[in-house]
């Protein structure tokens, strides 16, 4: 048994992969797909096309938006019907290009073929220049543009890249087939990383309960001329959070408010480095990911893990694989620890969809909320060693300033608090908010320090004008 | 027996005299000199510390309404004018005497005409429901958590448990603007109470265009835009989809109620109930005597 995790915390939820004897299957496109200008982290990207355009597969929709935002590529060809905004699962609108389906006909210049690109290119630009120009984004959840990652700060260098292989989240899938059935593409998208961050070490961590995984990427390191190392993980959620993916395998704990880099870490996913592979050597964008249809009311010769096209509506995905199953209280886009309950099923996947994921009332019901019996179960359990209890309450007081003292916003929001507490208290519904608060007040303290500089500055360049 | 009796009396006695001397010119020397006039706001305030008036209470006014040089940036929303003037009176500023407020929600979607699509179990909270899930079709409407009425300190709000929306008591409440704070919706407005608490109002905060917003509650505001074009006081815009009434402006005439197709405005207080045929008739005659006058011109 592995030994190799995190320090602290952490729950052992039943990692229920139900799917995972489900091969790969390509889902067909529907009639009209609705593109997402909000995929990724940071600003919104804006659109550079007009209603009517006649678009291709793979072709630029929308450029980024901000210095952290992303391009959007079409992911079929067709008209663009219009651009407006519609309902993401949640609810919220977010705008959205509409594309009426004509066929699948790709832009020029992209790589279609299977062949295994395993030359990698010389230029670290023009790498970059090609992961941002392909819209790459981690795909591991957070959706974090990938060539901003891969460009570390003057100053900052990277001691480890880290692909992240854990898939904590029960139920999950998409990445176990992907490690299963394209392995060397992962390993490739892995090794151009590591040229890109000067070739640091390379480790690919992946949680033991998923054997052959483990199996199918060390065959693919070996039979590859690459310096990349596999890890097997303890099984422990959440495995897979950043954070704690360092800890476990640098043995290093990363500050409070510190990025990974500031350790000498970067953490990718294997389906980013598959994306990354894919842009990189095939010039594809991103416009395909693996996304698992699975859940406990959902018989598993009906699970499917399909390579989807962004974009498509998740209802028609549920109508392709079978409707909604009976029984089905809960509908997750994502993991059912960290994933967002579906609020609308004609809400369009995006590039960091992984699930649709049907659960039981039984397995999802909230408890009757009681008074906290000070077990300290969640303290045990939270991975980032905060104290939940203590924050819910100081939530509830509304005490910004304690609240960031007790490092609020430092929760990664992975639900452990939630899931061990034995007093049905909405934990991490509050210690979210909670987070909200305290990295609001921090922000808007860098923004008054950064203001009373420029005025400062402003002043001093007046006064030396003066003189 | 006697002796340490008496000699114990004598020696606190003493102790006591020279300490109170020793207190009395200590308390001299680092007097706190207080203007006197917060004492007397003080007193003429409230005392209930509500933080309505934007400081932290009713010390934090005074001391802050002492030095300032107008009373442009202090209004006390729960003494209202009266308190006010008695604020005036003792520091001889101006007063600006304003309108009396209340707390008006925005939001008519009741569980009869906004239909849910979802079930939120998660924790009692609108702030944390909205972060979640739109359990309606409509992204801007209540959340029916009644954040609102924990907030409120004078017992003004209620959750209409028929409706799922808050209900406001206007004998009870005093426009301190908690509520207002409170709504992660922004559906709560301080309105001017009107004559007679009459007000005529958009109870509906949804941007999204007309068929989006109806299909989502049949008492959305569609952004049709007929009130305004009903309007002679020039009262009302209509930006995003959205109507909105000045009640700076509004004669509270009532044309625009009549001529809504979804109900989305409401007039409160009225004291007889809106006859929609009469006003519409009213609107039509103007409309027909204004387009043949210009018939004349021609």
């Amino acid at each position: 048994m592995s030994k190799i995790t995190f320090a602290i915390g952490g729950v052992h939820p039943d990692d229920a992969k139900l799917s995972r004897g489900c091969a790969i299957e390509v889902l067909p496109l529907p009639k009209t797909v609705y593109v997402s200008m909000a995929q990724h982290l940071g600003a919104p990207a804006k659109p550079v096309v007009a209603v009517g355009d006649k678009v291709r597969t793979g072709q630029v929709l929308a450029e980024p938006g901000g210095f952290i935002s992303a391009f959007v590529h079409s992911p079929a060809s067709g008209t663009v019907k219009s651009i407006a905004p519609r309902k993401d699962i949640i609810g919220n609108p977010v705008p959205h290009i509409e594309i009426e389906v004509e066929g699948d006909e790709w832009a020029e210049g992209i790589d279609l073929s299977d062949t295994l690109v395993t030359e990698i290119p010389e230029d670290r630009n023009a790498i970059l220049d090609k992961i941002k120009a392909c819209g790459v984004v981690g795909l591991g959840g957070a959706t974090f543009p990938t060539h901003v990652k891969l460009n570390p700060a003057p100053g900052s260098k990277a001691e480890c890249l880290i692909l992240n292989g854990a898939e904590c989240e029960p139920y999950l899938t998409s990445d176990f087939r992907i490690m299963l059935e394209r392995p060397k593409e992962i390993v490739v998208g892995a090794a151009i990383m590591q040229k890109v961050l000067g070739g640091c070490r390379t480790v690919i961590g992946i949680e033991e309960n998923k054997p052959e995984a483990i199996e199918s990427m060390k065959k693919a390191v070996s039979g590859l001329p690459y310096d990349i190392e596999v890890l097997s993980l303890k099984k422990k959620y959440p495995q897979g959070g950043e954070k704690q993916l360092i800890q476990a395998v640098m043995h290093r704990e990363v500050g409070s408010g510190g990025l990974p880099i500031s350790v000498g870490a970067v953490v990718q996913n294997v389906a980013t480095s598959l994306a990354v592979y894919e842009a990189v050597q095939k010039n594809k964008p991103l416009i395909t990911n693996v996304l698992t249809v699975t859940g406990n009311c959902l018989p598993v010769e009906r699970q499917h893990n399909y390579l989807f096209r962004i974009g498509v509506p998740l209802d028609y995905i549920a109508e392709y694989a079978g409707g909604i199953p009976e029984g089905a209280a809960k509908i997750i886009s994502g993991g059912p620890m960290m994933g967002r309950a579906v609020a609308c099923m004609d809400a369009t996947t995006v590039k960091g969809s992984s699930s649709i994921l049907y659960l039981t009332h039984e397995s999802t019901k909230r408890w009757t909320e009681t008074s906290c019996i000070r077990c300290g179960r969640c303290m045990d359990a939270c991975p980032m060693g905060l104290e939940p209890y203590l924050l819910n309450r100081l939530y509830k007081a509304g005490d910004v300033a304690a609240l960031e003292e007790n490092a609020a916003q430092d929760c990664i929001e992975c639900g452990c608090c939630l899931y061990s507490c034995p007093a049905g208290i909405p934990l991490l519904d509050n210690v979210r908010q909670a987070k909200g608060l305290a990295m609001g007040a921090i922000r808007a303290r860098a923004a008054a320090a950064k203001a009373a500089a420029e005025a400062a500055a402003a002043k001093e360049i007046s006064k030396t004008k003066e003189d | 027996m006697n002796s340490v009796v008496i000699w114990t009396v004598v020696v606190l006695a003493g102790l006591g005299l020279v300490l109170a001397v020793v207190l009395y010119f200590v308390a001299r020397k680092f007097r706190v000199e207080e203007d006197p006039r917060i004492e007397l706001i003080e007193k003429a305030l409230p005392g209930a510390n509500c933080g309505g008036c934007g400081y932290a209470g009713c010390h934090s006014f005074a001391d802050t309404a002492v030095k300032a040089a107008d009373l442009s940036a202090h209004f006390c929303p729960v003494g209202g004018n009266e308190v006010m003037k008695q604020v005036s009176a003792i520091l001889g500023y101006e007063l600006a005497e304003k309108a009396p407020q209340v707390a008006v929600v925005r939001c008519n979607g009741s569980c009869a005409v906004r239909p849910k699509l979802n079930v939120y179990d998660g924790a009692k909270s609108c702030r944390v429901k909205a972060f979640y899930s739109n359990v309606t079709g409509c992204p801007a409407g209540c959340l029916g958590c009644g954040d609102c009425v924990e907030a409120c300190e004078f017992g003004a709000l209620s959750m209409d448990p028929e409706t799922e929306l808050p209900v406001v008591d206007e004998s009870k409440c005093v426009a301190c603007g908690k509520c207002v704070k409170a709504c992660p919706k922004a559906l709560i407005e301080l309105r001017n109470k009107g004559p007679r608490g009459m007000r005529e109002y958009v109870s509906c905060r949804n941007t999204d265009k007309g068929p989006v917003a109806r299909k989502a509650c049949a008492n959305a505001c569609i952004g049709c835009g007929i009130c305004v074009k009903t309007c002679t006081h020039d009262a009302i815009t209509l930006e995003n989809n959205l109507a909105y009434i000045d009640f700076a402006k509004c004669k509270l005439c009532r044309e625009c109620e009549a001529v809504c197709p979804t109900g989305a405005i409401h007039g409160v207080n009225f004291p007889k109930p809106l006859d929609k045929a009469a006003v519409k008739e009213r609107i039509a005659a103007r409309n027909a005597a204004a387009v043949s006058e210009k018939g004349g011109e021609k």
